[in-house]
């Protein structure tokens, strides 16, 4: 089941590569439908509490200890759903994006989708870093490809950051194999390593390998320099898949890896790490307030809640956990409204600089209201979904430590000032004659980020389902690492969601 | 005095013996067919007689007995000692074989050049004088190249299987003598070309004097040329281990020298770049194996016991290769130079490997060895290198190859599918998973690592970042530069079958390696260990 779900895209990329003169756009949509309704099917097939499960495991490199093995729980459940969502949406709202070269547009998009399903459900180590390195690679032709002048040397310097922490990454893998096989025979999966007894220094030094490599993905400061680069020269859809997916992979792999295989080390490190992520929302949050590139700023803003998360991940508590996964689900829907709705605003002014947009309020209402609720569901407005999330992970730090919070909070009060900020810059004023007939929204273009805005208001007043699906694996987390406490009732979010 | 007739075993060493079949075999052919009907013979001849002693090598392969003193290796000591066929001989053969089958396609391509071969058409006339407008008119070309490269090929097949000194020391001149001449007849850019040569055969002569200065005061030491015997000396303490040392280190740098490690490492940009192309994908591929073999054994069966002399040594020369090999490709211009440099660096990786843990006794079940890594990193990385010098080829402009980084700018949108092989080579020697170049990668910093030599790997994880610098550099100028107006650029020259297949070989097994390395990684722990 899951091997069919990373090999349908896979497949569809090939088609598309192979086959000259076929409809790329239409069989990208095809495939990704159908990766859609499979991604259904895993998520209906799913058992709240049965851990990991619809395991396959194949021997894949003997002479490694190395497995093809896969399987789902809560966490690679909700990824592998943002994704098979988010890649419809980009295809439909960004339509035009590919028309330059749709063969390698849609290839691309394609192949990255199956790679990125691929490092959701791998639960072998190695597995998991080919896979993790191979997505560079789509991400990287996506980049340099399509979008704005200065695109390839953002896409190069975007390849060097993120190769640059694979290959810290690989060191640290390489250090596990060695672990590994001195305690018997060397395996990689991540139930074998699990339940490894690596020493408290080797412990120390690859948890940090593994940890600069998600550092650098999330992004999180001071390595985050990439991501504005490559947002502003990026299209707003490859920036989805970028920001909304792939970087997902970073706070995915501290989960998983960093407190699953290294739980001594990540609490260890906890206070350099909650420092980062602290520094890393305000910082994120004020350079976003100063940006006047739409893109940029929307990247950046990406930085502040990649800290949120990081933040809920290692303050070691039931509530902050599920708050960052949960975080990393609306984080997705909220920053993805936001970047197609910027890209249609785009597309009509034909500039992303937001001082050259001013006062099109008027004329096209309806895009005016879904950046507005987009905006709002980032800036996390009570009823939207990022709210609960939001919450969740600041009353898991000032658990933590009330300062962690008080600072923390302060990345709300930013996020309201650029959100709001942009949003009166490029919609409110007066109307410049040049942009009175702009046209509005498109029937394509709403329905596009339509199931984005009805999720982010359904789940900002019913998150039960994602506390759900989080809750049990959450739990287990904390019993491995150690720490036992209550799990965040979906009352007390539900309170939040009022 | 009596004279013992010499025991050959002819079935084992039946490999090298057709090669070297073939090689004066086409020695005679040279001398008496017509010129016209002697680039098809000749072709075919070496062609044909490198599968034949491909095939060959797997009759050896398969019947190979155990030996070795805990039976963990497989093969005999043939040819009263100075041949050793044992499980990594039969590996490096056949990997020698098939990178020469390579090697050999590319230099019987004709169609590039409209119907004559990539080298010159009378390598004694000068260049730009009438007598090699004259040739090129008649539409002359050398088919000694043949009986050449079956020379060198023989050199190769020779070198990891030597089991003395002097025989290793012979077999380095076998597999030098015909390159150094290969490397100076490229039909174009001829004074580069013949530059190339000068220098190769100066400084390699050098080196085998070295090789040659340490083969003597390693026979001081140990009163015996063979490497068991040597390595007897070495575990019983003989007197005089100054010479011991003096000899390793003078030894070292003739090996070194041939896989152009720092810092003997200067003649291999000026080569690659002056060689025709065909010889260099030939070179840098098949040398390479020849001569990690050769320093496999001679470390690990002659010197085994004395690791700790030699081991310091090797984790500078592996540091400083593997830097410089990185930082100075960086500032190439120019593609064969760069893919020079990007061979320097991975003589460092490759190093890396043969500094882990090799005797079974210190590995846990089922863990990978040295051995094992740096075979399948030379495979790895052969593929690779083959493939993408045989591209360097088809690449061209009026003035035939073209190598500039200017004129290879914007390939992407001119040629989708030479410029994707290429960059997928590229991203293969820059260790992106999925190609070849990954496991290899993954295969020596893991030994290096269990082997405690975390310096080295934390360098060679620096260099790669390095390196994938420069990679991703130019698969950036392929796809999305766009070339200044008013430059020439290169266009993709249709190739014979001939090159299209080597390259299409390359690619699939650089894939094939990357996803399913089990076979070939099998092949290589089936290889067992060296025996004495």
């Amino acid at each position: 089941m899951l091997t069919t779900l990373i090999l349908v895209p896979l497949v569809g990329a090939l088609v598309i590569a192979a086959l000259p003169a076929v409809n790329a756009r239409v069989i990208a949509l095809g495939v990704t439908a159908v990766t859609l309704g499979l991604g259904i099917a895993v998520a209906v097939m799913y058992d709240v509490d049965g851990g990991m499960q619809m395991t396959e495991q194949v021997s894949w490199i003997e002479a490694f200890g190395v497995h093809y093995a896969l399987g789902v729980d809560g966490l690679g459940l909700l990824l592998v759903l943002l994704t098979v969502v988010l890649v419809p949406i980009v295809l439909v709202a960004d339509w035009n994006a590919g028309d330059e070269n749709p063969k390698a547009f849609y290839g691309w998009v394609l192949a990255l989708e199956a790679l990125s399903l691929a490092v959701f459900l791998a639960t072998d180590v190695f597995l998991f870093y080919v896979v993790f390195e191979a997505t560079l690679i789509p991400a990287y032709f996506l980049v340099g490809g399509f979008g704005k002048a200065g695109r390839s040397a953002a896409a190069q310097k975007f390849l060097m950051f993120q190769l640059a922490g694979g290959l810290v990454l690989l060191a640290s893998v390489i250090g596990l194999y060695v672990v590994s096989s001195q305690q018997g025979a060397p395996s990689y999966l991540l139930s074998d390593l699990m339940a490894l007894d690596i020493g408290t220094e080797a412990g120390r030094w690859l948890f940090l390998g593994f940890f600069i490599a998600f550092a650098i993905k999330a992004p999180l400061f001071p390595v985050h320099t990439w991501l504005a680069d490559t947002t502003e020269k990026a299209t707003p859809g490859t920036s989805v898949l970028l920001v909304c997916v792939l970087d997902k992979i970073g706070t995915f792999g501290m989960l998983r890896f960093c407190l699953g295989i290294f739980p001594e080390a990540s609490q260890w490190a906890t206070p350099v790490v909650v420092t980062i992520a602290v520094i890393s929302i305000i910082y994120g949050a004020l350079v976003a307030i100063g940006q006047d590139d739409v893109l940029r700023l929307i990247g950046l803003t990406s930085l502040s809640h990649f800290g949120f998360i990081t933040l809920g991940i290692f303050v070691f508590s039931s509530q902050g956990g599920s708050g960052a996964i949960l975080y990393m689900v609306n984080h997705g829907l909220g920053t993805a409204a936001l970047f197609l709705v910027a890209g249609y605003l785009i597309k009509r002014r034909g500039t992303t600089l937001i001082s050259e947009m001013g006062g099109i309020e008027k004329v096209t209402p309806v895009l005016a209201g879904l950046l507005l609720v987009a905006g709002l569901a980032t800036l996390g407005l009570p009823g939207l979904s990022p709210f609960v999330s939001e919450f969740l992970v600041l009353l898991a730090a000032f658990d933590y430590g009330w300062w962690v919070g008080a600072l923390a909070v302060t990345g709300i009060v930013l996020a309201a000032i650029y959100v709001l900020w942009m949003y009166q810059r490029i919609m409110t004023g007066p109307t410049p004659p040049e942009v009175e007939a702009t046209p509005d929204g498109t029937l394509r273009e709403i329905a596009a980020v339509a199931p984005l805005m009805v999720a982010l208001v359904f789940f900002g007043f019913f998150p039960k389902p994602l506390l759900e699906t989080s809750n049990p694996y959450v739990a287990d987390l904390m019993i491995h690492v150690g720490v036992t406490d209550d799990e965040p009732t979906v009352a007390l979010a539900e309170e939040a969601g009022r | 005095m009596d004279y013992v007739k010499p025991t050959i075993e002819y079935a084992e060493l039946s490999p090298l013996l057709i090669v070297l079949a073939v090689a004066c075999l086409g020695v005679i052919v040279e001398a008496f067919l017509p010129r016209e009907r002697r680039h098809v013979v000749q072709s075919t001849l070496a062609g044909v007689g490198v599968l034949a002693a491909l095939g060959a090598t797997i009759a050896v392969g398969l019947n190979l007995d155990p030996a070795g003193a805990d039976g963990a290796g497989q093969g005999l000591v043939g040819a009263e000692g100075s041949i050793v066929v044992d499980g990594p001989t039969i590996y490096l053969w056949g990997l020698v074989l098939v990178f020469a089958l390579g090697g050999v396609a590319l230099f019987a391509e004709r169609k590039l050049e409209a119907g004559v071969s990539a080298f010159a058409g009378q390598a004694a006339a000068l260049p730009g004088t009438d007598a090699e407008r004259e040739a090129s008119t008649k539409g002359l070309a050398h088919t000694e190249v043949y009986p050449l490269v079956m020379f060198a090929v023989a050199g190769m097949l020779l070198f990891p299987a030597s089991g003395d000194l002097l025989t290793m020391f012979v077999a380095l001149e076998v597999l030098s003598l015909p390159l150094y001449l290969l490397c100076g007849l490229a039909r174009r850019r001829r004074l580069l070309s013949q530059e190339a040569a000068m220098k190769y055969f100066l400084l390699g002569a050098f080196s085998s004097g070295f090789f040659l200065y340490g083969l003597a005061l390693v026979y001081g030491y140990a009163g015996s040329m063979d490497l068991a015997a040597i390595n007897e000396a070495v575990v019983n303490g003989a007197d005089n281990e100054i010479l011991l040392i003096l000899g390793i280190a003078l030894l070292s740098v003739g090996l070194l020298f041939k896989v152009g490690a720092v810092p003997f490492q200067a003649w291999t940009p000026d080569v690659y770049q002056g060689a025709p192309t065909a010889v260099t994908a030939f070179m840098s591929a098949g040398t390479k194996v020849a001569a990690f073999g050769a320093m496999l054994r001679l470390f690990y069966v002659g010197f085994g016991a004395d690791r700790w002399d030699w081991q310091p040594m090797l984790w500078v020369v592996a540091i400083l290769t593997m830097l410089v090999g990185a930082v100075v490709a960086i500032a190439q211009t120019d593609v064969k130079r760069m893919l020079a440099y990007s061979a320097i660096a991975h003589t460092g990786f490759l190093i890396t490997g043969v500094l882990g843990l090799q005797s079974a006794g210190e590995l846990a079940d089922g863990q990978i060895t040295s051995l094992q890594a740096v075979l399948f990193y030379l495979t790895s990385y052969g593929v690779a290198s083959l493939g993408a010098f045989a591209l360097v080829t088809v690449v061209r402009d009026a003035n035939g190859e073209s190598s500039s980084f200017a004129r290879w700018t914007g390939l992407g949108k001119r040629s989708p599918l030479v410029a994707g092989l290429f960059a997928f080579f590229l991203l293969s020697m820059a260790g992106i998973p999925l190609t070849a170049g990954f496991v290899g990668k993954w295969a020596v910093f893991t030994v290096a690592m269990s082997a405690g030599a975390w310096p080295v790997v934390l360098v060679a994880i620096a260099s790669s970042i390095i390196a994938v610098y420069f990679y991703v550099r130019f698969i950036r100028l392929m796809y999305f530069t766009d070339p200044e107006p008013g430059v020439e650029v290169a266009e993709v020259t249709t190739a014979s079958p001939l090159t299209g297949l080597t390259i299409a070989v390359c690619a699939a097994a650089t894939l094939f390696l990357g996803v399913v390395p089990g076979p070939v990684l099998d092949l290589a722990v089936h290889a067992g260990d060296f025996i004495r």
